[in-house]
């Protein structure tokens, strides 16, 4: 796995308070790992400062799984 | 009770009466405090009262992007930012029928729009401590509605809806969102009245007299204190029992 991939994990798993096996490619912050939209908000937030890039709202909203966050990021930074 | 040491307290119109007893208030529990205002001089004064723990922010509140960049600054000269209070406020008061466009939108920007963009700025930091507390300055007119301050009016009401609807967002990370609604108080805005205006509005005070800037202070402090921490979405009226609701 990628680092930008364990350092999202890292993250998620501190966050959310979820299994580490949990955080799979297709798993949805709020469906399968109980995520609420406000912790969706301070995940990408999160993100924003361990990787110090911008995530604009628009893009934010396509955000909806441990996939699409290393995706997104992998672009970025 | 009531102990702040170690908090970090930006407090908006802090260069008028009540807001310059705001800071006092906070400051003597131990807190350190960002005094942000339009005047730079009556700031400057205050924290030289104050001594240490104490930082001058001067932001004109009609500038969105100063507006914006306050937040952090704060957060950058104290060290976090913990407790917001937003107390600016001005007034334009006008029959409705002579109301101005330009007298609505500046009443509206710096009453209500700056007290939202502080409070958007302020949710990172509260967001990431899990703790912060927001006193959002209303009156009692934005209850009870007053002749000649419909902007005024509105705003105030707008600040209290805002309140509430941020309270339940932020409830759950340990951010409290509430607001202190004074009645009459004695400061440089009610000195304008007339002493005619004045009679009539003691006429209204079933307390006989006006309201002071510390008694303001004090429910503020209350509020942002670590023993308020159950108390979220509330309006405190401290109006000398002029209006019960």
């Amino acid at each position: 796995m990628s680092d930008i991939a364990d350092r999202v994990k890292k993250i998620v798993v501190e966050h959310l308070g979820v299994e580490e096996d949990k955080v799979n490619e297709n798993a949805s912050f709020i469906d399968d790992l109980g995520a609420d939209s406000l912790d969706t908000v301070e995940l990408v937030m999160a993100f924003e400062e361990e990787f110090g890039i911008e995530i604009p709202d628009d893009a934010a909203e396509t955000i909806q799984t441990f996939g699409d966050a290393v995706k997104f990021i992998s672009e970025a930074a | 009770m009531f102990d702040l040491t170690g908090k970090c307290a930006l407090v908006t119109g802090a260069s008028g009466g009540i807001g310059g007893e705001i800071a006092r208030a906070l400051h003597a529990q131990g807190a350190t405090v960002g005094l942000s205002g339009t005047r730079e001089a009556p700031l400057a004064a205050l924290a030289e009262e104050l001594g240490e723990r104490a930082h001058v922010l001067p932001c004109n509140l009609s500038d969105p992007d100063a507006v914006d960049a306050l937040p952090k600054g704060a957060a950058d000269a104290m060290g976090s930012l913990d407790i917001l209070v937003n107390n600016a406020g001005i007034t334009r008061d006008t029959l409705f029928m002579r109301l101005k466009d330009e007298d609505w939108q500046a009443v509206l920007d710096v009453n209500l729009t700056a007290a939202m963009r502080l409070c958007r700025g302020a949710m990172r930091p509260m967001m990431k401590a899990r703790w912060g507390r927001i006193v959002n300055i209303t009156s009692v007119v934005g209850t009870t509605g007053n002749p000649g301050q419909a902007n005024y009016c509105a705003a105030k009401a707008g600040l209290v809806g805002m309140s509430k609807s941020l309270a339940q967002e932020v409830a759950a990370r340990g951010i409290t969102v509430n607001c202190v609604a004074p009645g009459f108080i004695e400061t440089a805005m009610t000195e304008k009245l007339t002493e005619e205006q004045k009679a009539g509005i003691m006429g209204a005070v079933p307390m006989g007299r006006m309201g002071t800037p510390t008694e303001i202070a004090s429910a503020v402090l209350y509020l942002s204190s670590a023993e308020a921490g159950y108390v979220t979405g509330a309006t405190l009226h401290v109006n000398g029992g002029m209006a019960m609701v």
